[in-house]
């Protein structure tokens, strides 16, 4: 066992874990954020992807102990039900979502994608997605809804917290 | 009455999901949970003689470890999910999956075992403390061969590998044939591909003693069966058994499926232990375990007359069902059925055999069989209109059934058991709608020219199909308006991410006059509702939601009788809306819903004989039969003909799906299936060796399409309301992906038209259909379509030559030493006569490196000449087992050696090391040549190497 300390969503988190232990494991079971999910454990799919020191990071590629010291962000950091971020309301807005669970892995590959990107063409909307699997919606609606998140953030210029 | 059925609504669900908030199986967390991990068969087919749990059970943190024996009674073959239809002289011979493999090994991935561990990782471990004693048996891959007098029988207890056999015809095709002007026959294959949905299964159990009551999450499409069934299993009553089917992440058919091994032991388990248990699939397991479809022969022929009116069409076709047989014959019955799709086809002779491999079992997945039909009838057609000279639109337009002829009664028996006809349509309008939306005309007359003489490969497809949706038996929902004016609505029906939390929503808001995001839908949880089938077949907006209508109309009955009754006056002056109940003519006199449910639930006082306490009515609704959608796809496409990459440059879908509940939401369900066809038609196929080794069992190695690959699709829709159910709907959930196949195989078709390239398979891949155009090129005949195996996994040979005699190279070839110094990762290798034994390390490509225990049998010893290696390794990772052919002869300076070896490689090295197998072996045995021609020189033999391995 070994101990490990981060900062989890902003929270302080210190454990004793195997080394062995992935970190999607880690966020899932020992902090119960059950908000990032495993599609593949083998790094395609993108479901687990979150923040490590603010850049996407597949969780399951990653061992908890690598994340010593390191800032993770995962989706429950973004916002509440009844105060969804920018992202997740395009989201809902233009039906980039069906059975939801490739969901969190793709919101958290593009919240970085749109902080570097704030005004992206529908080709490098496509590109930042193509790492990230979906299987029910076929792609479409996600990319009018990430063009339609960047358009709002936008707009919304620097109202605080309104983008990552 | 506000109207919110047809609106695009916006999803109930959708905060929960967006905010990694709504539970999916893997996020329940119960106190003292265990973790179960399953051993599976590593061989295709085998006679299981012995499972050895004893050094698994000691590892530190196992709680338990069962084989089949140590079920008990409890063992027993699944039951027949669905039983086959009435069709006359229909053979159907059931063979069961079990919980624990018995007796004998049947696919890779058949569960032998399980352990229960205190963490995944430890009941992981431990799978590698299992010995499993199994013999091999010859695996049956190929359709064809498991129909061979001689072939291996995968049923002992059956006396061949047929699972069933059917024939339906209508008219009299040999009279059809006889009076054809022409007549076209092919052969088409449809292969494999994977439902892989992005949740995998998994299965939670708790067992509560003291009330004597067992609850399960399951990631099903069906909780209620699954609970009736696991009920009768556990023995206790069906109200002791809960299912909860949470949030699933993607279902697309195979969660329909039960009984899942899984799904019968973990309960089970639960129940053994007094602990809960949690399974959850991993990839790997998926790609195995998890079932799958698609494989099909079909050999069809068309018999038309020379304006191209279908005279008749006969099919015969080879259906692959897997090991076992569990959901009957859906699937065959669906290619048989779905063929005819929107035309007219006075004589139809359509026969299958359905056959058992030793593949991963059969079950439908997004859209069940109809794809197969589909292709079949289009390239048909496609052929015919080319043959005949008559346009594609043409040909088609020429044999729709007309609006004036429903309902069409094709006379052969559907999946549902009903006779197969059609509700409603109006096919010439969609067809007009999509040729319209395209440009197809002007992309026939000028587009595809221009670019021809511009050197680039356009092409365009159309396509027409019917669909079989929202079938039988029934669906249920309960209404409930609670004293706070919450209105909740509980259905069976499960979801996978359908919508219905809004779908359904918007059906009884609309009755109850309240808002959608005021009803409070609960799907799934056979606590809450315990009458149903499923979610499947493109039924539950159909199915569960008339059922959703009619108990919300009865609600809306009952509220406005009892305001009549309160206020004294006739129910017909009674209004509902914004929540309340109210006369009329004066608004202000009336009551809220949460009011009237109040009042219709008096706690002293009397009521009128015979009144049900309470706003809530449960209603159930099964349909006549099924109702019939259909579309028209179509697309532009150009293929680059030196590297056989097609790009899609246009998608356009013409839908007819009765009255849309909420277009969002069809829309939706549009365009993930169209990318479910896109996979299927040209990125996702299951590769088996002869050995029925699933090679591609990684996302690496099986391609999903990305955001990169799956167009924009634009959309039009044709309205025909079915007559069959209230709402005028029909389904939608598998449309999108049953007609790709078919518009593939005619756009690329068309955009390489002049090279010959005639394409009758599917799925097609870049290097597939490098192949073909490069086959085309040749003279004579194309060859036969690509089988999905591929011989065996791991073929070697090649030429070496050494410096010294061949007596020198014959005595260190065989020195255990020498060997041991020189094949990379040898840890240990010791020789007792013509045996050696020994310990490898070995990592392939993502599989990292891992310890094999050798044995290699020497045997056609020729001393300085040849001899043969039976060689066996096996370890946690797989096996390698084959023979090898080593053969010596003097060259003058030195020796030459030639080498073969034909290998089967099993395991997880096989699944995911595929890709990186030929390379890795070939630099290992280059490697350990070189050490070998070194030690020859360290033995002071002169050496001078002429040549390399290859």
């Amino acid at each position: 066992m070994q101990t490990l300390s981060l900062t989890v969503n902003g929270r302080r988190i210190e454990r004793s874990v195997e080394p062995r232990l992935l970190l999607s494991d880690f966020l899932r079971h020992d902090v119960e954020l059950t908000g990032t999910h495993v599609g593949c454990e083998h790094g395609v799919c993108g479901a687990c992807t979150v923040l490590v020191d603010g850049e996407a990071v597949r969780s399951c590629l990653m061992f908890a102990v690598q994340a010593e010291a390191a800032r993770v962000d995962t989706v429950e950091s973004l916002g509440s039900e009844h105060a969804l971020h920018p992202l997740q309301e395009a989201f809902r807005d233009a039906h980039a979502l069906q059975c939801g669970f490739c969901t969190p892995g793709m919101l958290m590959t593009l919240v970085p994608f749109l902080r570097d990107h704030p005004s992206p063409g529908e080709l490098e909307i496509r590109h930042a997605l193509s790492g990230n699997l979906c299987r029910c919606t076929g792609y479409a609606n996600i990319v009018k809804a990430v063009a339609l998140a960047a358009e709002r953030m936008r707009e919304a210029g620097a109202a605080p917290g309104a983008a990552e | 009455m506000t109207r919110l059925v047809g609106q695009p609504v916006k999803r109930n669900e959708d905060a929960r999901l967006l905010t990694g908030r709504a539970q999916f199986v893997d996020d329940v967390h119960l106190p003292g949970m265990l973790h179960a991990a399953f051993l599976r068969s590593e061989h295709a087919h085998a006679r299981l003689r012995a499972v050895d749990l004893s050094r698994a059970r000691q590892r530190p943190g196992v709680i338990a470890a069962f084989a089949a024996d140590d079920l008990g009674d409890y063992w027993a073959p699944g039951p027949l999910l669905v039983p086959p239809p009435p069709i006359p002289d229909l053979v159907f011979r059931h063979a069961p999956q079990v919980p624990l493999a018995r007796g004998k090994l049947r696919y890779v991935g058949e569960p032998i075992a399980v352990v229960i561990a205190e963490s995944r990782y430890v009941a992981e471990d431990a799978l590698a403390d299992i010995i499993v004693d199994a013999e091999p048996l010859p695996a049956v891959v190929q359709l064809e061969a498991a129909l061979a007098p001689d072939a291996p029988r995968i049923h002992e207890q059956l006396d061949s590998n047929v699972a069933a056999h059917a024939l339906q015809t209508t008219g009299s095709y040999a009279k059809a044939r006889a009076k054809a002007h022409r007549v076209i026959k092919r052969r088409f294959h449809y292969d494999r591909g994977a439902s892989a949905a992005i949740e995998n299964r998994g299965v939670v159990a708790a067992w509560d003693a003291s009330a004597e009551e067992m609850t399960i999450w399951d990631t099903t499409q069906a909780p209620i069966p699954i609970r009736n069934g696991l009920a009768a299993m556990l023995g206790l009553p069906e109200s002791q058994v809960r299912v909860i089917a949470p949030f699933v992440g993607g279902g697309f058919g195979p969660k329909i499926m039960m009984f899942y091994p899984e799904e019968v032991v973990i309960p089970w388990a639960a129940r053994a232990i007094g602990r809960p248990v949690k399974w959850i699939e991993d990839r790997r397991e998926n790609f195995t375990a998890t079932t799958q479809e698609r494989s099909q022969i079909h050999d069809a022929e068309i018999a038309l007359a020379k304006d191209g009116r279908i005279l008749g069409v006969h099919d015969v076709f080879l259906h692959d069902t897997g090991a076992y047989d569990p959901y009957g014959l859906t699937v065959p019955i669906n290619s048989q059925c779905t063929l005819l799709g929107p035309y007219k086809v006075p004589n139809y002779s359509s026969e299958f055999t359905a056959v058992f491999t030793n593949t991963p079992i059969v079950t439908p997945v997004r859209g069940a069989g109809r794809q197969h039909g589909v292709f079949v009838m289009e390239r048909l057609l496609d052929l015919a209109a080319r043959e005949l000279g008559i346009d594609r639109l043409e040909i088609r337009r020429r044999n729709f059934i007309r609006p004036g002829e429903f309902p069409y009664d094709h006379k052969i028996i559907f999946q549902d058991f009903k006779p197969l006809v059609y509700d409603s349509g109006n096919y010439e309008p969609a067809l007009a709608k999509a040729s319209a939306l395209i440009g197809y005309d002007r992309f026939v007359r000028e587009e595809q020219p221009r670019a021809r003489s511009e050197g680039r490969q356009l092409g365009i497809g159309v396509v027409a199909y019917v669909e079989g949706t929202g079938i039988g038996p029934y669906e249920g929902a309960r209404v409930t308006v609670e004293p706070s004016g919450r209105v909740r609505l509980a259905t069976g029906v499960g979801t996978q991410g359908q919508g219905h939390f809004t779908s359904f929503a918007q059906i009884v808001a609309d009755q109850l006059g309240v808002g959608p995001d005021e009803v409070h839908v609960v799907t799934g949880d056979t606590r809450t509702f315990s009458w149903g089938t499923g979610t499947f077949a493109s039924r539950g907006a159909v199915v569960a939601g008339s059922a959703c209508h009619a108990a919300a109309a009865a609600v809306r009955e009952k509220a406005i009788a009892k305001t009549a009754e309160l206020l004294g006056v006739k129910p017909k002056h009674v209004s509902i809306g914004g929540g309340r109940v109210y006369l009329e003519r004066d608004p202000s006199k009336g009551f809220t819903l949460g009011e009237l449910a109040q009042k219709a639930n008096p706690l002293r006082g009397g009521v009128t004989p015979g009144t049900e306490p309470g706003l809530e009515a449960t209603k159930y609704f099964g349909p006549e039969r099924g109702s019939t959608a259909n579309g028209v796809h179509a697309m532009i496409v150009e293929v680059d003909r030196e590297t056989a990459q097609v790009e899609i440059k246009r998608y356009v879908v013409v839908h007819d799906c009765g009255t849309q509940l909420n277009p969002m939401i069809v829309e939706g369900q549009i365009h993930g299936g169209v990318a479910f066809g896109i996979g299927n038609a040209f990125y996702e196929q299951l590769v088996f060796d002869d050995g029925g080794q699933l090679l591609n069992a990684s996302f690496m190695d099986y391609l999903l399409p990305t955001a990169l690959d799956v167009p924009a699709i634009e959309l039009g829709h044709v309205e025909t309301p079915s007559p069959l159910n209230p709402l005028g709907t029909k389904g939608v959930g598998e449309a999108g992906a049953i007609p790709t196949g078919a518009l593939f195989a005619q756009a690329v078709e068309n955009a390489l038209a002049g090279t010959g390239v005639e394409i009758t398979e599917i799925p097609l891949s870049p290097s597939r259909l490098f192949t073909l155009i490069a086959d085309s090129r040749r003279v004579g005949p194309v060859p036969a379509a690509a089988p999905s195996a591929r011989g065996r996994a791991l073929c070697l040979e090649g030429t070496y030559d050494f410096g010294g005699s061949p007596g020198d190279v014959y005595a260190l070839l065989l020195d255990p030493r020498v060997l041991a110094s020189v094949m990379p990762g040898t840890k240990r290798l010791d020789r007792n006569g013509d045996r050696y034994d020994g310990v490898l390390d070995v990592g392939i490509g993502p599989v990292s490196a891992a310890e094999f225990a050798l044995e290699v049998v020497v045997a056609d010893q020729i001393v300085g000449e040849q001899y043969a290696m039976r060689i066996e390794a096996r370890g946690k990772l797989g096996f390698v087992s084959g023979t090898a052919r080593v053969r010596l002869a003097s060259n003058g300076a030195g020796t030459r050696m030639s080498y073969s070896a034909e290998l089967q490689v099993g395991g997880t090295i096989a699944a995911v090391g595929q890709r990186m197998l030929d390379s890795v072996s070939k630099a290992m045995s280059a490697q350990a040549l070189k050490a070998l021609e070194r030690s020859l020189r360290a033995r002071g033999a002169a050496s001078t190497p002429t040549g390399a391995a290859s």
